[in-house]
């Protein structure tokens, strides 16, 4: 099912833009930067975009504000807003839309100034009224609440947890875009500040700016635009629950879903994934997304984690970036997993640079709710 | 049938019950599914034969956090109820508690409205 759609579109512009801290610069302006550059670098007018896919914290309808903040008449509107893996589920859409003629360029656009305008991680949620009396401060209460559940069922450790956090770290050191630089050790993040137990501050991805964008045409296109081409090989997405209250199990999430629909579009194994990019909100999304897409056993991320399987030089090569633990994390992740793997793909990652043909990128949204997982590959992946 | 003969929605009904002291959770009476929370169908299976009958109080702790601030520290905790639903709720007494810990359900008021809050149940 959906065969016909790998391979079919593919990723020719990505471009960031305030990443870290944007101060005196909007969110729509830096989703606007972002767009350009990306159209840019694709060698793409603007005037030729006519499929627009955004979704943001801060508009109530963000295709309108984007369609209208670069002047442009799409025929093709998709806004699915799953939060931070909306843009896993557009890339989907993209290539839906591109495949069926409904659009002949897709932008797939966001952006947030989150940091300097508040300084807090922007909810994802309007108040559920069965847990308003509580208290719970979404997301890190449900994230929190998935942790304490995880290592009480499977006897993984805060350390385990810490150790997610070290080896984004790593790999930020790497990356000179990513915003938290600089030595951490599993005793600095043991030691930071207890925000939501067990989850510390260094548990929690960074409050930061930023924009990013992504322009896709039909693979016949591509092949003839400014940069090299990277495919969407295979798509899918699935969703649990919308509060924490009603995710079946804290420990399994709809990754399992996600990762094996788009496992079967593409016609991969895991095995063949060269790099994997996991919506690191918190350190606990690592180790159940490893889980999940089948990277180890149920129960078996923390030891697989602590082992230094993820560090840089280890087993997988995991958030090269430094992820939203340390390089970036506006509110909405999701594109920036997109951007990393496709300057991976390209090989233009520079020092953090990773051998690699095929990437995974897997978004989480809402508290575990949403998630959406596609592949993407080299020409030689094709 | 005039309007204002009309039931409640589930959720006002719940909290109406609330207010009269009474912890009642839905079920269906040809499955007999339990719902929390309150709603209109049975999620995934669609009954709307629902009625309402009294919840037990009994529950345990399936997760658990405390919240720090600098207010101070409070538990936010999902408990699962003995009829099988799971709910958000606190842990009342104590900073935090374990899971599986064995709870029993009480009213209580929170900023004024009434909410169903547990206590350990060794401690009831």
């Amino acid at each position: 099912m959906g065969a016909s759609l790998r391979g079919a579109a593919a990723i020719v512009g990505v471009a960031t833009a305030g990443t870290g801290e944007a101060p005196g610069r909007t969110a729509i302006e830096l989703l606007g930067e972002a767009a350009i550059a990306a159209l840019g670098e694709a060698g793409v007018a603007l005037g030729e975009v006519d499929g627009v896919f955004a979704a943001t914290g801060t508009h109530g309808v963000p295709v309108l504000s984007v369609a209208e903040y670069l002047g442009l008449r799409p025929r093709y509107l998709g806004g699915t807003n799953v939060g931070g893996s909306s843009f896993e589920v557009h890339l989907l859409q993209a290539a839906m839309a591109l495949q069926a003629g409904l659009c002949d360029v897709a932008l797939i656009a966001y952006g947030s100034n989150q940091r300097t305008a508040g300084g807090r991680l922007v909810s994802m949620s309007e108040p559920q009224w069965h847990e308003t009396p509580y208290r719970p401060r979404n997301p890190i209460t449900g994230y929190a609440m998935a942790a304490a559940r995880y290592m009480h069922q499977y006897g993984a450790t805060r350390e385990d947890l810490a150790a997610v956090a070290v080896a984004a770290r790593k790999w930020a050191n790497r990356n000179p875009q990513a915003f938290a630089r600089g030595p951490l050790s599993l005793q600095d993040v043991l030691m930071s500040r207890m925000v939501s137990d067990p989850l510390t501050v260094a548990d929690c991805c960074l409050v930061t700016d930023g924009g990013a964008a992504c322009v896709l045409v039909r693979a016949e296109r591509a092949r003839d635009l400014k940069q090299q081409p990277v495919y969407l090989l295979g798509a899918g997405a699935a969703a649990s629950h919308r509060s924490i209250v009603q995710m079946p199990d804290l420990t399994v999430t709809a990754a399992v879903e996600s990762g094996a629909r788009a496992f079967a579009m593409a016609g991969l194994r895991k095995d063949d994934i060269d790099l994997l990019m996991l919506y690191d909100a918190f350190t606990i999304n690592t180790i159940l997304f490893l889980e999940d897409l089948g990277y180890c056993p149920k129960g078996e991320g923390g030891r697989f984690v602590s082992s230094g399987a993820i560090d840089p030089g280890g087993a997988l090569n995991v958030n090269t970036n430094g992820g939203g633990l340390s390089c970036v994390h506006p509110g909405m992740y999701g594109l920036f997993l997109i951007v990393e793997a496709v300057s991976q793909l390209r090989g233009q990652a520079g020092q953090r640079q990773v051998a690699a043909e095929i990437a995974l990128c897997h978004g989480n949204g809402g508290t575990l709710a949403s998630q959406a997982t596609a592949i993407l590959g080299t020409q030689a992946a094709l | 049938m005039s309007d204002d003969a009309k039931p409640l929605g589930p959720q006002a009904q719940f909290k109406a019950y609330l207010a009269e002291g009474r912890f009642m959770i839905q079920r269906s009476r040809s499955s007999g599914h339990y719902v929390f929370y309150p709603r209109v169908a049975v999620p995934g299976s669609g009954e709307t034969d629902l009625e309402w009958v009294a919840a037990s109080g009994e529950a345990t702790v399936y997760a658990i956090t405390v919240n720090r601030t600098r207010e101070g520290a409070y538990n936010i905790a999902l408990v699962d109820l003995a009829e099988g639903p799971r709910m958000m709720s606190r842990i009342e007494g104590v900073e935090t508690a374990p899971i599986g810990a064995r709870l029993k359900a009480r009213i209580a008021a929170i900023e004024g409205e009434p909410a169903l809050v547990f206590d350990l149940a060794e401690q009831v």
